[in-house]
């Protein structure tokens, strides 16, 4: 006999977890959350806080599409805790033809989903945004994307979703699922606790992985490790989400500071990452990109770095949904570096699929099946 | 791993005090009340309360103000602040100009 009984277990205490929770709980399940660190530890406090439809995967849009018309507008009311969402619009920065090539064909690809992309060039670049620099020769505007605050946002859902009687664990580290009758059933902590739940849904970060693998399922991702550079407060500079080519992105919070990530090339040949850590040469690269194309930064101080890690799958968007294979199994794995976005939209589908409904946003181009080799 | 703490066990009401208005965190202004606030919000971690306060997030990054965050959480929750975790160190030391940390050159600009 289990200790824990619950309609629906989730292993994993991020943005979407917390968020599927949250809306679980609203539909009347009884909810248990399984946390082996604490709430939001993982990539949902440890990301750019984009909110940003623009550059990406088709296949993804339909999700990012629905949490960005119709759930990020609403958090604020839903949730009455303030997570800073802004429809800012998002400014990326190239610097010569190629650039500008790419930013053409996103600004095409952007119009097949009906979303607003225009390229500048010239003066439409400085009229927009008068911190950058002539290194700037070309710049994509996306005005659907926006930002919002990362860490309060996962909170925000935590708080919620308790109030609501979700009950969570953290410290809580689930090593092995359970099946019962070919349906999944049980989750078994370190300890030796187990929960039982009518569905499991596994939204563990990279960790998820290991799980997956107690019940023979796998999934082809690694890790991969992001650092981000938070400066002083000041005034308000400009309010848009603003990137390079270079590999830089970022913005300016409510508060003031800045928070900017970047690519310093060496990430994808990090093999043996097993804790997030803050490597020298990346601030220097982040500090350098930016200085070049937005020299006012040059003057501000960085007060704080911080590393964190994700989930990169082989073909670059998130594995989500219900797997064929193991009935009662919500699977949410995978995000590659952009699943905050997405985060509470993921939560709402999940939460969804636990109560047997047909899903607000088409995933289906986002399965588990979609790595089968054997012909369909 | 984390300490096991189970979320719903019963913390009691958020009762008001007298120094509700203490500011605690100077860098980012948060006072005693607004932590305990969020203690009883469900945030049980240092980073947590951190993370939705800012308490500890300023120029001096919780060097002068940690401990009374942790004495005041551990308070509210009626356990030891030994049990509590500290938050990440986070680099630099001491902030640093922007200009400094992505100077490309070893000779003075």
């Amino acid at each position: 006999m289990s200790k824990y009984v619950a309609d629906v277990i989730i292993i994993g205490a991020g943005i979407s977890g917390n968020s599927a929770a949250y809306y679980a709980a609203k539909k009347g399940l009884k909810v248990i959350v399984l946390e082996k660190e604490m709430i939001g530890n993982g990539g949902s406090s440890r990301n750019g806080g984009g909110v940003r439809i623009s550059g990406r995967d088709p296949r993804e849009i339909p999700l990012a599409l629905y949490a960005v018309n119709n759930i990020w507008p609403y958090v604020k009311e839903e949730l009455g805790i303030d997570c800073e969402y802004d429809r800012c619009g998002y400014m990326v920065c190239g610097y010569n033809e190629e650039h500008k090539k790419g930013i053409a064909k996103r600004v095409v690809d952007a119009a097949k989903f009906g979303i607003d992309m225009e390229l500048l060039e010239g003066d439409a670049i400085k009229d927009r945004c008068k911190y950058v620099s002539d290194h700037v020769t070309v710049a994509g505007w996306t005005p659907m994307d926006g930002i919002a605050d990362p860490l309060k946002s996962t909170l925000a859902f935590y708080i919620r979703a308790r109030e609501l009687g979700v009950q969570f664990i953290t410290g809580e580290k689930v090593v092995k699922l359970n099946l019962y009758k070919g349906q999944a059933r049980q989750a078994v902590t370190e300890k030796g606790d187990v929960y039982e739940g009518g569905k499991i849904i596994v939204s563990a970060g990279y960790y998820g992985r290991e799980l997956l693998n107690t019940v023979g399922l796998d999934v082809p991702i690694r890790k991969r490790l992001i650092e981000v550079i938070i400066t002083e407060p000041v005034r308000p500079l400009f309010r848009h989400m603003i990137g390079g080519m270079s590999g830089f992105y970022g913005h300016q919070t409510k508060h003031g500071s800045f928070v900017f990530g970047d690519n310093s090339g060496k990430e994808s040949f990090m093999a043996h990452i097993k804790e997030e850590l803050t490597i020298a040469g990346y601030v220097s690269t982040v500090c350098s990109h930016l200085g070049t194309d937005l020299p006012v930064l040059k003057d501000l101080k960085v007060v704080r770095t911080w590393a964190g890690l994700t989930d990169m799958c082989s073909d670059g968007v998130a594995i989500i949904g219900n797997v064929e294979e193991v009935p009662g199994l919500i699977i949410n794995i995978g995000c590659s570096g952009h699943g905050f976005c997405t985060g509470p939209a993921t939560g709402y589908v999940m939460a969804q699929l636990a109560n047997d409904e047909k899903p607000a946003a088409d995933i289906s181009a986002l399965s588990y099946e979609r790595f089968d080799l054997g012909e369909k | 791993m984390s300490k096991y703490m189970n979320r719903s066990a019963d913390i009691g009401e958020f009762a008001p005090q007298d120094d509700d208005n203490l500011i605690i965190c100077r860098c980012e202004e948060i006072t005693k009340g607004e932590i305990r606030q969020a203690v009883h919000l469900g945030l049980w971690t240092m980073t947590e309360i951190k993370r939705f306060t800012r308490a500890g997030m300023g120029l001096c990054q919780g060097q002068t103000c940690s401990k009374h965050v942790k004495g005041i959480i551990a308070k509210e929750l009626g356990i030891s602040p030994l049990e509590l975790d500290d938050v990440t160190a986070r680099a630099p030391m001491r902030p640093t100009d922007l200009r400094v940390l992505g100077n490309e050159v070893s000779s003075d600009e």
